[in-house]
């Protein structure tokens, strides 16, 4: 089966091969923005002791919704037998891999000693379990990982071998995946939620929140994709599949907002000195503002995406869909990543406000893992296509087959 | 008073014989306050000797290595840390310290240098070492240093004593911002010069506006002490349930019987959890390869305080290990040349430190968050 997708990955219009060798050159500039980082160590980096995490764990934090949202679309298709989903969730698990993918690389990345990482690996290292939630990231992240590839993998597999699935086999781990998206979620939420030294993370709302919001942009990216594969391959999805899936966008959307204006609500009716960073996130401190040109597209975008798509009929216009989505995969990008992340840390602890600004290294580096991230799904994708579309079948049953015939 | 019951009234040696006794004055028993539950899993590992952990770590994992097929690979009986290490070994033929240790050419001393990178490398967290183990690493650092700078060094991994814990007290009446303590603090302690790392930050305030650190100066370059102002130090508090410690994920930070707060800078992977989690701003991070000058360095060490550090690890003020468990005091507190810093066993009913916690009014910063820091201010 590797040897058959390799071959069939490595085949394709000129677009593909354009597209892929545009990712390449990208992945290897941040693989020489990464070994510039470790040559010289984080000060390559725009962190300092005041704003200790940057780019690189905003995106994790982003990436960690994306890669759990695959499961809004598992739910129906295999549990429910909801045909019409079937296509889109092969694509939503392969992009949840990816996803995932991504944020392991992130977190290598935002690491002091990569060199000494097998202190983490259970067995070998000593893991801080259960009071980490760091540790117990890591364990959600790689189970969900291993799910994630291992339920595809045996759909397409039997699906290669032109057999049907069982679903006696599938069903219990869909299940099982359904409830570990939300657990990744949520460790990864309380990650932040936990901490008594940050009051604009130390916040009971930031773990539903960040459900909803994921459960916003993760579908969003995957019509977008299936937007993209529909355009481009002969593979068939129905538009029923997604409007449905806008559907889920639009109400994960609706609570994402309500929960802003909640949490709005709450820093700057009553403002104590815990809405500091709000302030500074939203109007700036002490002029210091550089997150306010982020701050202030995103929450537009959002807005707008979200009363735009509630109206069915505009929602059901591709083009409208198409930007709507795209708006709000890149709103609930700055919000949920910097715009939650390096408010924390400003003002700090002493209420010093010291302004962090990525450098390029470290932009170019998180680019080259996002290029590797949209490397990997395509790759993953068009295997799962061709095997979708009988392209790519298991030989010895097709010469078997052109024998009796 | 909740704080005077507990440092007062409290043997921690009493509480480890029975953890189940709260002495916490908070009146509660059920840990809401904070400090019951933190100390008991550290003291529960402690409980156990390092070399009963190790069998017992070793039991375990022998098992699972005859499953997992390392032993047929090398035929010998090893835990998951050797096989890792071997299997690593033969994997990074590429890497550097293996092709000097293999290299004809190099001579006696470059394979010495090789053989201790590579222990080094793969040594397992200093907490869980057994006192062997522990000898060893410090014995290979040495060497090391003097293998590469060709000068001694003397370090001690002296363990905390019985009967001790640790406490500070800040005089904010005495303290004029001369910032002595802190140019002595990074002259003990080995910190960069590069990126001026300081562990202590003196936060200069406007008097009559009381405590607005928001508004205090930390950074400030003038003449002390200015007029109309008042100065105010902070560092790493040494928290008595520290959620640094608690975040840690691979615990390469944790809280000594002596109440010192440390970290094993080698197996620390530069996450910066404890960074986020700290509400004091007690942390530093070596964001690149720390620097001293060869005549600067402080050449009297301890395993788990001044020695030096590498790139991407993360340090803090560990009220000068090296010092305070030989009976000295820290840096800070000599040489503070108004005499505003206290520092002393706050279970020895004679310590000034005691004292002045029975006779001032004295506060703690943040006490809200139940982090017990050991960390008190006070007014004369
Ligand atoms: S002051 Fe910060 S670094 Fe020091 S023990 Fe407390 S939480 Fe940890
Ligand atoms: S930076 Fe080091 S000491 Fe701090 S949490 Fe991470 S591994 Fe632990």
């Amino acid at each position: 089966m590797v040897k058959d997708s390799l071959g069939y990955i490595t085949h394709g219009s000129k677009t593909y091969h354009i597209w892929m060798i545009f990712l390449t050159a990208i992945m290897l500039i941040g693989m020489y923005c990464y070994s510039i980082q470790l040559e010289e160590g984080l000060s390559a980096t725009g962190m300092t002791d005041r704003v200790s995490w940057g780019l690189y764990i905003s995106n994790f934090t982003f990436l960690v919704g994306v890669a759990a949202a695959a499961v809004m679309l598992v739910m129906p298709t295999y549990v429910l037998n909801d045909i019409d989903f079937k296509h889109a969730v092969l694509i939503g698990e392969g992009l949840a891999v990816a996803a995932l993918l991504m944020c392991l690389a992130f977190v290598v990345a935002d690491m002091g000693g990569p060199s000494v990482l097998w202190h983490m690996i259970p067995g070998i290292g000593v893991f801080n379990f259960p009071n980490s939630m760091l540790a117990w990231d890591v364990i959600v992240l790689n189970g969900y990982l291993f799910i994630n590839i291992t339920i595809p993998l045996y759909i397409l597999f039997r699906h290669y071998q032109g057999k049907e699935a069982k679903r006696s086999v599938y069903i219990p781990g869909s299940i099982l995946s359904v409830l570990w998206a939300v657990g990744i979620h949520l460790v990864t939420a309380f990650l932040y939620e936990g901490l008594q030294a940050r009051p604009f993370w130390n916040n009971a709302l930031l773990g539903p929140r960040f459900l909803a919001s994921a459960f916003a942009a993760g579908p969003a990216l995957i019509i977008l994709v299936l937007a993209v594969i529909r355009k481009f391959t002969e593979f068939n999805i129905e538009q029923k599949t997604i409007n449905k899936i806008a559907m889920i966008v639009v109400v994960a959307a609706q609570i994402n907002l309500i929960m802003l204006v909640s949490e709005l609500f709450k820093e700057f009716y009553a403002p104590t000195h815990h809405s500091e960073s709000a302030y500074y996130l939203f109007f700036g401190l002490e002029g210091k503002t550089a997150l306010l040109p982020w701050i202030w597209t995103a929450i537009p975008l959002n807005v707008l995406a979200t009363v735009l798509l509630t109206f069915h009929k505009l929602r059901r216009n591709p083009k409208v869909l198409y930007f709507c989505c795209f708006i709000l995969f890149v709103a609930i990008w700055i919000e949920k990543g910097f715009g939650l992340i390096v408010p924390g840390f400003i003002p700090g602890p002493y209420g010093t406000i010291a302004e962090y600004r990525p450098t390029g290294v470290e932009i170019g580096v998180t680019l080259g893992i996002w290029a590797m991230g949209a490397f990997i799904f395509t790759m993953l994708a068009k295997t799962s296509i061709g095997i979708e579309l009988g392209k790519l079948r298991y030989r010895k049953k097709e010469k078997l087959a052109s024998k009796a015939a | 008073m909740s704080e005077k019951k507990k440092w007062f009234t409290l043997d921690l040696g009493f509480n480890k014989k029975v953890p189940t006794a709260s002495s916490c004055g908070c009146g509660k028993t059920s840990g809401g306050c904070g400090s019951h539950e933190a100390p008991s899993p550290s003291k529960n590992e402690h409980a156990m000797t390092a070399e009963e952990f190790d069998k017992a770590v070793e039991g375990t994992m022998v098992d699972e290595t005859r499953k997992d097929g390392f032993q047929q690979v090398f035929d010998v009986k090893m835990d998951r840390r050797t096989a890792f290490r071997k299997l690593t070994a033969s994997l990074l033929v590429g890497a550097g310290a293996v092709q000097t240790s293999c290299s004809v050419i190099a001579g006696e001393e470059s394979k010495e240098k090789a053989q201790i990178d590579w222990e080094e490398q793969f040594k397992g967290n200093y907490k869980l070492m057994t006192q062997e183990e522990r000898d060893a690493t410090v014995d290979r650092l040495v060497r090391s240093y003097q293998l590469r700078k060709k000068e001694n060094i003397k370090m001690s991994a002296t363990d905390a004593s019985k009967d001790v814990l640790f406490g500070y007290a800040f005089n904010i009446s005495k303290c004029q911002g001369y910032m002595d303590c802190v140019s002595a603090c990074v002259e003990e302690n080995n910190q960069d010069r590069n990126s001026q790392m300081q562990y202590i930050r003196i936060h200069e305030m406007k008097d009559g506006e009381g405590f607005k650190f928001n508004e205090a100066d930390d950074n400030y370059y003038h003449e002390v002490p200015a007029e109309g102002h008042f100065y105010m130090g902070t560092q790493c508090f040494h928290c008595d349930d520290p959620p640094c410690v608690d975040v840690c994920p691979v615990q390469a930070t944790w809280r000594e019987e002596d109440g010192l707060v440390v970290i094993d800078y080698d197996w620390c992977i530069g996450c910066r959890y404890c960074m986020a989690a700290c509400p004091y701003d007690g942390r530093r991070f070596n964001w690149s390869k720390p620097e001293v000058p060869e005549e600067e360095v402080n050449k009297n060490q301890h395993y788990l305080g001044n020695r030096m550090r590498k790139k991407g690890v993360m340090e803090k003020c560990t009220f000068c290990i090296q010092r305070s468990r030989a009976g000295k005091d820290p840096a800070c507190v000599e040489a503070c040349p108004t005499g505003a810093r206290i520092f002393g066993n706050l279970l020895d009913p004679d310590s000034t430190i005691r004292w002045v916690l029975a006779n001032k009014k004295v506060f703690r910063l943040k006490e809200d968050l139940g982090t017990e820091p050991k960390f008190w201010y006070f007014m004369d």
